[in-house]
């Protein structure tokens, strides 16, 4: 029996998805005979509370800034605590989409064509004449987000250049710098990675009502999956070893949820990685686990091995 | 190859579901009630100004005198002494009434959900003021009307564009007001406003539901008749006691005329059976006496001071191209923003500052609302409502330079 502190909850606007996230993976946790302490980062005094709880290893459930960007895992090396999922300098370029895309476009993994917004660059130099530009040099449609968030918040699909700039104000609400990014037409699917499984079955996301927004993320019923995902074995392969091959060149450790759209000729273009995927009951990688034959306990169970392994 | 089913019910939802969904704006008010967040979003009454001893004295002789009717069942229509005690505070604002037209409810909010399972069939009309009540909104949502928004200016509801909407052929089964210190607009509606809706709806046979949560906080100025002393027979009339004594205790009520008072109640014992005889009699004791007055009064006082606060520190920090209307009693200031900005993205930006508010969209079942934002004085003390206001005006400043900026 280990005693473990599932860390969950925080300040980044997905606290509500981690709460859930945690509660989960602590019941999963308690089933499989552990001691588990469930803790929130933003409850003071959070770095004595977790000292004084007398943990061996921490169980990362954050989403978002802080929990992944790297701040939380930096603050458990100082601590000398073992944790689960990937190091803190990975995780802050994971994290930050400008930096994500820049990694994965020097290992030519294909992501799609962009360019980046900051809020420095709008207010401080008045680069704001530029955005037509963007439009020119990507075309339409878009897609418009912000470069240090989650769960799709403040996302924006655009048609039209006119919409551009409420798009990257909507998306600088949520972090300092916009992405805006060339849209991919085609299936959605998600690839889960967890070491010592591989990489997972894809799943393939359909929301019902076209869009996979936050509500459609977060409303049981409101999006279907289908798993395996419905794409030629080939196309399904492609998915799958570029998966792979930007957890590998990203430097990412134990659990890693990437998001790929597959375009009209079956090429995957790599638009999401995540390094905290979401653990509700709603979320992807323990859906894709499960087809794979892995139960959610144990799930979390293996990703806490992985951690222990390096204690 | 297999469709992955998360939820299993997910084709079984009635449609009125439909509209039930995780949303942006809710994950970021987790985030908001964090004690370092200003939160100038909930429309909490301020409680801890009850007199703590003698609330408990009152909750401890109703155990000790009444515990073999408070802790069991009661009467689907609520205690008959709480009744009167209820037309006895209606009274307070010139509303005559009879306890036997009145139905105790688990706060206005069930009289709303009630109000709507007795007159709305899926498809009807309801004419809602623009902006409504969200909790309103979401009440009667369920029962699946087509809400037909009427605009609102500093006056309140604006009846002529109601007579225009009825003229168009518009035929709604009620209209939904709540004619003082709106929630979320924070006005009153004029005398020559409410005479010429009773005008009307008398004319045009439509039942007016008259929700007034707020009537006995006024700060300043004489109290305009409630629509139900206007015309008893055509207003189905809503109050609580959550703003004058506690939205802890859950009580509310419905007045109307018999006939929908009997299917309101045969309603009510569908839904719960009875509201909680331990409340009504607590509640009921704490209105008995003279004392609830004087904190009721004092509290009043506290919400003059708070909104003089807020009025201000908008003056001094809010840009000069926004307005805000300006309350004669209740919790809300309604403030509107120049046309660029979006409140409902803001959000995000504004609790990662630490301070929160009500996105205008909630407002309006039309996804309208955008440049508006509801900001609620009642809670948090004159220095946090400054430090708020002062933050959340830093921030549209800044948000406005860049919306300069982005459009060249």
């Amino acid at each position: 029996m280990t005693r473990v502190a599932v860390l969950a909850g925080g300040r980044s606007p997905e606290r509500e998805v981690s709460l859930r996230s945690g509660h989960r993976v602590a019941s999963a946790l308690r089933t499989r005979g552990h001691d588990v302490v469930l803790l929130d980062p933003s409850e003071a005094p959070f770095v004595e509370t977790l000292s004084a709880a007398g943990v061996s290893v921490c169980f990362i459930a954050l989403h978002g800034k802080e929990g992944e960007d790297g701040t939380v895992q930096r603050l458990l090396e100082l601590l000398e605590l073992p944790y689960t999922g990937t190091g803190p300098g990975a995780c802050e370029r994971a994290f930050d989409k400008v930096l994500a895309k820049e990694a994965l476009d020097a290992a030519e993994i294909p992501t799609p064509a962009w360019a980046a917004v900051q809020v420095a660059a709008l207010r401080d130099l008045a680069a704001g004449p530029i955005l037509h530009r963007i439009v020119g040099r990507l075309g339409l449609p878009l897609v418009v987000k912000p470069s240090r968030a989650g769960s799709a918040m403040g996302l924006s699909f655009i048609e039209r250049e006119a919409d551009l700039p409420h798009a990257v104000m909507n998306a600088l609400s949520f972090s300092d710098a916009a992405i805006v990014e060339r849209r991919i037409d085609g299936p959605e699917v998600a690839a889960g990675i967890v070491s010592g499984i591989d990489v997972l079955p894809l799943v393939e996301i359909v929301a019902k009502d076209g869009v996979f927004d936050y509500a459609a993320r977060y409303t049981a019923g409101s999006t279907e999956y289908f798993a395996p995902a419905r794409v030629e074995p080939e196309v399904g392969e492609a998915c799958r070893r570029e998966a792979g091959r930007a957890f590998a060149e990203l430097d990412l450790r134990d659990v890693a949820r990437m998001d790929l759209m597959v375009d009209a000729e079956g090429r995957p273009w790599v638009v999401d990685v995540n390094t905290s995927p979401g653990m509700t009951d709603t979320s992807l990688l323990p859906m894709a686990a499960h087809v794979a034959g892995v139960g959610f306990d144990e799930l979390c169970e293996r990703i806490l091995d992985l951690a222990l392994e390096r204690a | 190859m297999a469709e992955f089913t998360v939820d299993p019910y997910a084709d079984r939802y009635a449609r009125r579901t439909a509209g039930m969904s995780a949303s942006e704006v809710r994950a970021l008010f987790a985030v908001a009630s964090r004690p370092d967040v200003v939160s100038l979003a909930g429309g909490m009454p301020f409680v801890q100004a009850l007199p703590t001893e003698h609330v408990l004295e009152v909750i401890g002789s109703v155990i000790a005198e009444r515990a073999e009717v408070a802790l069991q069942y009661g009467g689907s229509q609520g205690s008959p002494v709480l009744r009167e005690q209820l037309t006895m505070l209606m009274g307070e604002e010139g509303t005559v009434a009879d306890p036997e037209d009145l139905v105790v409810t688990t706060g206005a909010q069930q009289a709303l959900d009630l109000v709507g399972k007795v007159l709305i069939d899926p498809g009807d009309e309801i004419v809602v003021e623009a902006p409504a009540y969200v909790g309103a909104l979401t009440a009667f949502g369920a029962y699946e009307p087509r809400f037909v928004p009427v605009e609102l200016d500093d006056d309140g509801m604006i009846v002529e564009r109601l007579e225009e909407a009825l003229v168009q052929g518009v035929r709604p089964k009620f209209v939904y007001t709540v004619p003082n210190f709106h929630n979320p607009a924070g006005v009153t509606m004029s005398r020559r406003r409410r005479e010429h809706l009773i005008a009307l709806c008398r004319e045009a046979r439509i039942p007016i539901v008259e929700d007034n949560p707020y009537g006995l906080l006024r700060f300043e100025g004489e109290p305009e008749p409630t629509l139900r002393s206007m015309d008893p027979q055509n207003v189905i009339y809503l109050g609580t006691v959550s703003k004058v004594f506690s939205p802890g205790v859950r009580v509310g009520w419905a007045l109307a005329e018999p006939g929908v008072l009997q299917r309101l109640v045969l309603a009510k014992e569908a839904a719960d059976l009875c509201s909680s005889n331990l409340n009504m009699l607590v509640t009921e004791r704490y209105l008995s006496g003279e004392r609830w007055r004087q904190t009721l009064h004092g509290l009043v006082g506290t919400y003059r001071s708070r909104r003089d606060v807020m009025l201000e520190a908008l003056s001094e920090h809010f840009p000069t191209d926004a307005t805000w209307t300006l309350p004669a009693g209740g919790f809300y200031v309604w403030v509107t923003l120049p046309a660029y900005f979006d409140s409902a993205n803001l959000l995000a930006a504004a609790v990662e500052r630490k301070v929160a508010y009500v996105p205008g969209t909630a407002f309006y079942p039309d996804g309208r609302g955008r440049d508006r934002m509801r900001l609620a004085f009642c809670y948090p003390t004159e220095e946090r409502i400054r430090e708020g206001v002062r933050r959340l005006g830093e921030l549209l400043s800044d948000e406005e330079e860049l919306y300069r900026s982005l459009s060249g």
